[in-house]
């Protein structure tokens, strides 16, 4: 039995006086893929936000390894790896300069190597130096995605990242989900394209109500 | 433990509400009292001043106005800093209902020392260190407003307006004190005819009348704006509804109509 | 040790995407450079006039090319989302806000320090002027990019923040602009203008101890709507 990590209990948001989501209770444990879907405005990025410490618009508990998340928080974000629909990276700098800075704020040592090898993964060799601006939309947002292998952690919070990605690229991300879970990362995401991955996959739907 | 328990009943938007109806009609007679009072007898019983004439009675509006609308500010921080520490709903409320009433005392303020300005200075405004300084504080408060309301989610207007409110009350002494030092420099030849230790006491005794009336009615005004703050944002809850619904036969909720 | 490399991060980045964009920060300059243009021809070209009010005009409109560069400050990483990575860092968020503003004031706030006796040239400010000019502009500015980032930081996710941020911060700027021009103007008349440079320093040091605390918060704030 693996360790839980997250745990939600009796989450409740709404927006506008709309509720959008009540008596959410779940867990996440090393290993779990969990996939948050439902219609668009249901309230699957508010739950990320919520999730990733961003939004404080929630009643109910969120625990990680058993305790609250404010007395967690510094720990909590060290173990979290969150990427949201937004492009996440500079357009004017280089991914390497892009992903320097994101390692720089994680307390990682400067090095180049991890980074490079990153970008390799996410297929950016040769691109290192360019300006993001210069790349395309599926490119960007791989540079943003790139953040997976250069950041260590154990909870990915993904918003959409098949957004501008290709047909192999979707099945590409799918892979790195599973080998994640089989590492022993536990991953939350939301997206409307049917995952096909070999690991067992939870479901939630949001917006059912 | 009973610290506690009382600043949770008094973070309770529905007790706040049911003990302020109560309250209400004291406050607003009292004022009214005092107020009325105070000016009567400032206008009317009080001698003339040997150098001003009557214009000095204007100081009876004035004074209070400027003198609430300072401590106003400082309460509105007040306020927003329980917003942001304990995350009480209800100091959110208070806060924003302090603003325009704030606001508004700030321009009376100034008005009136435009008004007295006019005889004694013989010009309607002059950059005086305390003018000037009221002049600012009632640009501070439009900024409070402002912000407020160009937010579209409520609980971010209220922390983003705490954080000004506070970053507010950290310069006004800073400012005050900045303006004063910046007059001292560039004094001019003007009459300094009122120096605090000099008024009169037949003087003095309307105006503390006046200030406590003003002070009154800020409270009063303020409760009445919470109140109001309280229903909209309570109006998908029970008993919200029912004292709406009821509203004809229950006399507390009159009081705010 | 840590937060420092983290602060220098920051800094470097910073200044590197100014650098590859360029007119971001140099907007600001010409602003500077044409608003004091304008004020001979709106109030003569006589340089006796001129000289007098040149303390005054070099410091407000140095304040108001602050006030438009703040906006700035944290749009674009507003814009791109870079700035969540900010806030969900483990790290603190204290260095990284203080690492902005300063690479802030090194794109803003110092050219126009290092600008400014061009411009006191062409309004005659005199010569004794100069050095107490570009000292008082120089320290004053790092003051008014603190007060302008908390302004920043509050409409940063608002969609019409220009306007708003110049009417919540302008009120906070005005001790900066009563011991800068008061330094200039004392340095022309020949008296001693360190006292107005130490008050200015006093200013700067409640702003670096202070302001990054409610300019982290009021980031938070933002992003969270």
């Amino acid at each position: 039995m693996a360790q839980t990590g997250l745990e939600v209990r009796q989450l409740y948001s709404e927006r506008d006086d709309r509720v959008l989501f009540a008596e959410l209770c779940f867990t996440l444990s090393a290993g779990d893929v969990l996939q948050i879907a439902g219609p668009n405005g249901s309230g699957k990025t508010s739950l990320l936000r919520i999730l990733a410490g961003l939004s404080s618009r929630y009643q109910g508990d969120i625990l990680w390894h058993n305790h609250s998340l404010e007395q967690q928080r510094a720990d909590y974000l060290q173990q979290l790896l969150y990427i949201g629909h937004g492009a996440g990276i500079k357009a004017a700098l280089s991914p390497l300069e892009n992903l320097r800075w994101s390692c720089a704020l994680r307390g990682l040592p400067a090095d180049d190597n991890p980074i490079r090898s990153a970008l390799a993964k996410v297929g950016l060799r040769g691109f290192e130096e360019q300006a993001c601006y210069s790349l395309s939309a599926g490119q960007q947002r791989r540079v943003n995605l790139a953040r997976l292998f250069c950041i260590p952690a154990q909870l990915w919070i993904l918003d959409e990242p098949f957004t501008a990605i290709d047909q192999r690229g979707v099945a590409e991300i799918e892979q790195w989900i599973s080998d994640f879970a089989n590492t022993g990362g536990a991953i939350l995401l939301t997206t409307h394209h049917r995952l096909m991955i070999n690991r067992p996959l939870r479901i939630i739907e949001l917006g059912e109500r | 433990m009973s610290i506690w328990t009382t600043f949770h009943k008094w973070g309770s938007p529905r007790w706040f509400y049911q003990f302020s109806g109560r309250l209400l009609p004291w406050l607003g007679g009292l004022s009214l009292l005092l107020l009325i009072g105070g000016a009567v007898w400032g206008l009317a019983l009080v001698p003339p001043d040997y150098k001003q004439g009557n214009s000095f009675r204007i100081i009876y509006v004035h004074v209070p106005a400027s003198a609430v609308a300072m401590g106003a500010y400082m309460m509105m921080a007040i306020a927003g800093a329980i917003h942001l520490i304990w995350r009480m709903k209800l100091a959110a409320m208070v806060m924003k209902a302090i603003a325009p009433i704030g606001a508004s005392l700030t321009f009376l303020a100034l008005l009136t020392g435009a008004v007295w300005g006019k005889p004694t200075w013989g010009t309607w405004w002059v950059w005086d260190a305390r003018i000037t300084s009221v002049l600012i504080l009632f640009f501070l408060y439009l900024g409070v407003i402002a912000l407020h309301q160009a937010f579209e989610n409520r609980e971010a207007a209220a922390k983003a307006c705490a954080v000004l409110v506070i970053v507010g009350a950290v310069n006004i002494p800073i400012i005050y004190w900045s303006v004063e030092w910046w007059y001292s420099l560039h004094q001019p030849a003007s009459i300094r005819f009122i120096g605090e230790s000099s008024i009169h006491p037949t003087m003095l005794r309307p105006l503390m009348a006046t200030m406590s009336g003003m002070y009154l009615f800020f409270a009063w005004a303020m409760l009445l704006f919470t109140r109001t703050e309280i229903l909209d944002r309570e109006r998908n809850t029970r008993w919200v509804q029912d004292i709406v619904c009821s509203g004809d036969k229950k006399p507390e909720s009159r009081s705010v109509l | 040790m840590a937060l420092v490399s983290l602060a220098l991060a920051v800094l470097r980045r910073d200044l590197l995407a100014a650098a590859r964009r360029g007119s971001e920060w140099s907007n600001p300059l010409v602003f500077f450079v044409m608003v004091c243009a304008l004020f001979p021809l709106g109030i003569g070209p006589e340089p006796q006039r001129l000289a007098e009010l040149a303390p005054g005009i070099l410091w407000v409109v140095a304040l108001l090319a602050s006030l438009l560069a703040s906006d700035t400050v944290f749009r674009s990483d507003y814009d791109d989302a870079t700035l969540e990575q900010m806030l969900l860092s483990h790290q603190a968020l204290y260095p990284q806000v203080i690492a902005k503003t300063l690479a802030h004031w090194l794109l803003s706030g110092l050219p126009l320090s290092l600008l400014s006796p061009l411009l006191g040239v062409l309004l005659h400010l005199p010569a004794a002027g100069m050095l107490a000019l570009m000292a008082s502009l120089a320290l004053g500015s790092a003051v008014l990019s603190f007060i302008g980032a908390i302004g920043a930081a509050l409409t940063v996710g608002l969609r019409k923040g220009g306007l708003l941020l110049s009417l919540i911060i302008l009120p906070l700027y005005i001790p900066v602009l009563i011991f800068g021009s008061s330094a200039v103007k004392t340095a022309v008349d020949g008296g001693p203008f360190l006292p107005q440079l130490a008050m200015l320093g006093v200013f700067f040091l409640i702003a670096l101890a202070l302001a990054p605390l409610a300019i982290a918060g009021a980031l938070r704030i933002s992003v969270d709507q």
